[in-house]
């Protein structure tokens, strides 16, 4: 919806008007919502008081479901398919992509786009596995509250690709949160870390979380969160450690244990033994499963001999981000670690011998990234008037187009500071051609095949000339969510053609519509009352908003476009005093929100130019 | 001010070669904190996507405008001498030459110090080449010989490009 307010940055237009909204930190292991309350950010805990809810999700029969630590009680071992874990290294990712499959416990669902996973309730995406958990923290925040969540941030691995992302804020859609900005997570971490010490500088922030890795390099200066490259490996992390310590343990005892129950044993002594080996010199590792057992010693050095090369991997990526960066070790001024793997001693090591200074380990690594973003939250919501926190990110993969013979024709390159557009001009290649197919891909290899595909369109109708005489502008357009729309257009013609990159690994507007009605069909009185009661207090803050919109900048419209608009408001003032049907309410919103866009954005338009002429006059 | 105006004029910065990389940096950010769609998060999709406009027009220039390269032949097509590096590629004999025996060198080096010597040669002519295009666009107003520079430059800058990325290689 268009809310036509046009406030200075950072201030509400009611200031008594307090926005509940949060941060979200959706995790590989655990999840946490965190906000800012009395000033300060602090993580919400659930009523019994922990503030970490496993990223696990477990299906049972008679459409039930367990999330968070019922289902990791009691689904770990006895119900291993239907117990998801990890989901998000499943998000926007297809069964090709994942290492291994063969090694989990879930029955996959091969598909085109994004996999499913089979269960009890039938076939799962990742998208609506998140969903739950994040349904499960905006009911912990609202109970928290008292009161309904205005919207939320959310973070994202700052090595996502657009698939990723877009399936991340498709499962906040279907959790019914409005998201205010995916952030990355780095970037929240140095927020929270940064907001905490008053640095400037630059520093490095260091994720290792249960499936992923991230490292960004950033330069903080006077509130601005400036960074300067990123990179990371979306599919290593803790799991991998794990993964490598039971691969050694199976080596060294000669067991099997190939059941998925017998996997969901393995995985979760694993996790102890790891954890056990961050304070101690040597562990026992104990799992027993059917008729096999397993009991065996394991020292600090055997684990660490198993998982160098995973620890060597994290090092070879930070170092490419400082070269990415023009930055050497010396530069860097401190290394924030983030994430519950950092809690390795050797992870630690590493990180000290290669930048030449001991990690920061002052926040709680499981904590800071969510509080960081319950930061970047209060300020999206307009909460904090005298906040000046501004976040400077950038696109962590290069973006382009395939062309002739398979290559990739770079559009965007790699950590260009979003929200970025970028042009480039193509031809035609044979005579009279009159449609050109456009591949969108990302990555940094030169072969499409190497490439993450995103999206496939056509721009048809191209008037018919001779080969190579059309101009074609292709346009990248990056949100400041790190999301992609692409238009094509010729530009003798004016034919245009564009593409939100959503179809091939999102989900479509209509599935989520579908998957929303399923999985709230609980539809009674008191919920039809809410909607009911929502639906004229959103109508009356589009009239009061406009009617304020009018009154400041009337004079910027035709008198035809004031008549227009005076109508859609006279419906709409109708339709809410006197129809019980909260979708006609809503519908009759959204006309006037869309007979307003123009009116919108160039009030939007004015105002931007009247604050940067004000700058100039200042600094002149 | 609007989004057509040059990338000088958003900056509020005097149209030459010559500028100062601090002051240009604190320039973005004080006018990425006006626009940027964080600014105007709880004000709907319409402001969302004229904020976008503007804070990525205001990335642009300053993409072009911290590099010299760039803020260079940006300059010299606002003055009506674009660059048009695939169309236009006469250089001079002499310079070509010189460009040839770097290659050559590169190609046959194979121990860092090589790469170390290359590198310094490669960023000394880059100097010299920075200030005659500083001489030609800011004081002679010379604007088809800074373009012919601004097209010795980006040779220079592949060069240097391919020089890191063999140090890559050698070092892998």
């Amino acid at each position: 919806m268009a809310l036509l307010q046009i406030s200075e940055p950072g201030q509400t237009p009611d200031p008594h008007q307090r926005r509940i909204a949060v941060g979200i930190d959706l995790g590989t292991t655990h999840s946490l919502v965190a906000a800012v309350r009395h000033g300060a950010a602090e993580c919400l805990p659930d009523d019994e008081g922990r503030v970490l809810l496993p990223s696990v999700v477990r299906y049972l029969e008679g459409g039930r479901r367990q999330i968070g630590y019922a289902a990791l009680a009691a689904g770990q071992a006895q119900d291993a398919e239907n117990t998801i874990h990890s989901a998000k290294r499943f998000m926007g990712r297809a069964l090709a992509d994942i290492a291994q499959p063969e090694k989990q416990p879930y029955r996959f669902v091969d598909q085109p786009g994004m996999l499913a996973l089979d269960t009890v309730h039938g076939q799962k995406s990742p998208v609506e596995i998140s969903a739950e958990i994040l349904a499960t923290l905006r009911q912990r925040a609202e109970d928290t509250f008292d009161d309904d969540l205005y919207g939320a941030v959310i973070t994202v691995p700052a090595y996502f690709d657009d698939a990723q992302r877009q399936a991340t804020k498709d499962a906040a859609q279907l959790a019914g949160i409005h998201v205010l900005r995916l952030i990355n997570e780095p970037t929240a971490a140095a927020i929270a870390y940064g907001l905490d010490n008053a640095s400037e500088g630059v520093y490095a922030v260091f994720d290792l979380g249960g499936g992923t890795f991230d490292i960004s390099i950033l330069r903080l200066t006077q509130g601005v969160f400036e960074v300067i490259s990123t990179g990371g490996d979306s599919a290593l992390g803790g799991d991998d450690y794990d993964r490598a310590l039971i691969d050694w343990v199976l080596a060294q005892t000669g067991a099997s244990m190939a059941t998925p129950e017998a996997r969901a044993v393995l995985k979760a002594a694993a996790r102890n033994t790891k954890e056990a080996l961050s304070n101690s010199e040597a562990a026992f590792f104990q799992a027993a499963s059917g008729a096999e057992k397993i009991d065996i010693s394991v020292s600090r050095q055997d684990f660490e001999a198993a998982t160098s090369e995973l620890t060597a991997r994290c090092m070879s990526v930070v170092q490419r981000a400082l070269r990415d960066a023009n930055l050497s070790t010396q530069d860097v001024q401190g290394v924030v670690m983030v994430g519950g793997s950092t809690r390795m001693p050797q992870v630690q090591r590493a990180v000290a011998e290669l930048l030449g200074k001991p990690p920061l380990v002052n926040l709680n690594p499981d904590e800071v990234v969510a509080l960081g973003a319950a930061i970047q939250a209060n300020q999206l919501a307009g909460n904090d008037a005298a906040g000046d926190l501004l976040l400077l990110d950038v696109i962590p993969l290069s973006l382009g187009i395939e062309t002739m013979g398979g290559l990739v024709e770079r559009i965007v390159p790699r950590n260009q500071t979003i929200p970025v557009a970028m042009a480039q001009d193509f031809t035609t290649y044979k005579d009279g051609q009159t449609a050109l197919a456009l591949h969108v891909v990302q990555g940094e290899r030169d072969l499409v095949q190497d490439c993450r595909s995103l999206a496939r369109f056509e721009l048809r109708g191209i008037p018919p000339m001779a080969a190579g005489a059309a101009r074609i502008r292709v346009t990248f357009a990056v949100d400041a969510d790190g999301l992609l729309s692409v238009t094509a257009q010729e530009q003798s013609s004016g034919v245009e053609a564009k593409i939100d990159v959503k179809p091939s690994y999102g989900l479509s507007d209509e599935q989520i519509a579908t998957m929303l009605q399923e999985s709230f069909t609980t539809a009674d009185a008191d919920i039809k009352a809410r909607a009911l009661a929502e639906a004229r207090v959103d109508a009356d803050r589009m009239l009061l908003a406009t009617q304020s919109a009018l009154d400041a900048d009337g004079a910027l419209l035709s008198p035809a476009e004031r008549t227009s608009i005076d109508a859609l408001m006279l419906s709409l003032r109708g339709i809410a005093a006197n129809s019980r049907d909260a979708q006609a309410i809503e519908d009759a919103t959204e006309a006037l929100a869309q007979g307003t866009e123009s009116f919108a954005a160039a009030r939007m338009n004015q105002s931007i130019q009247q604050a940067l002429s004000g700058k100039r006059v200042d600094t002149l | 001010m609007n989004l057509q105006s040059t990338d000088f004029e958003l900056f509020g910065v005097p149209a030459r070669f010559a500028q100062d990389a601090a002051s240009l940096d604190a320039r973005w950010k004080e006018l990425q904190r006006q626009v940027h769609p964080d600014k105007f998060a709880t004000q709907g999709a319409a402001a969302q996507r004229v904020a976008m406009q503007w804070s990525a027009r205001i990335n642009e220039a300053y993409r072009r405008l911290k590099d010299p390269l760039k803020r260079a032949a940006y300059l010299c097509e606002l003055h009506g001498a674009p660059i048009d590096a695939e169309s236009n590629t006469a250089m001079p004999a002499e310079f070509l030459m010189q460009q040839m025996e770097l290659r050559e060198q590169l190609d046959e080096a194979d121990t860092a110090e090589d790469l170390l010597q290359i590198e310094q040669t490669s960023a000394s002519l880059l100097q010299e080449t920075l200030q005659r295009v500083e001489r030609l666009a800011d004081t002679e107003q010379d604007w088809g010989r800074a373009a012919q520079s601004v097209r010795g430059l980006m040779f220079l800058d592949k060069l240097s490009s391919d020089v890191a990325r063999k140090r890559e290689t050698l070092t892998a």
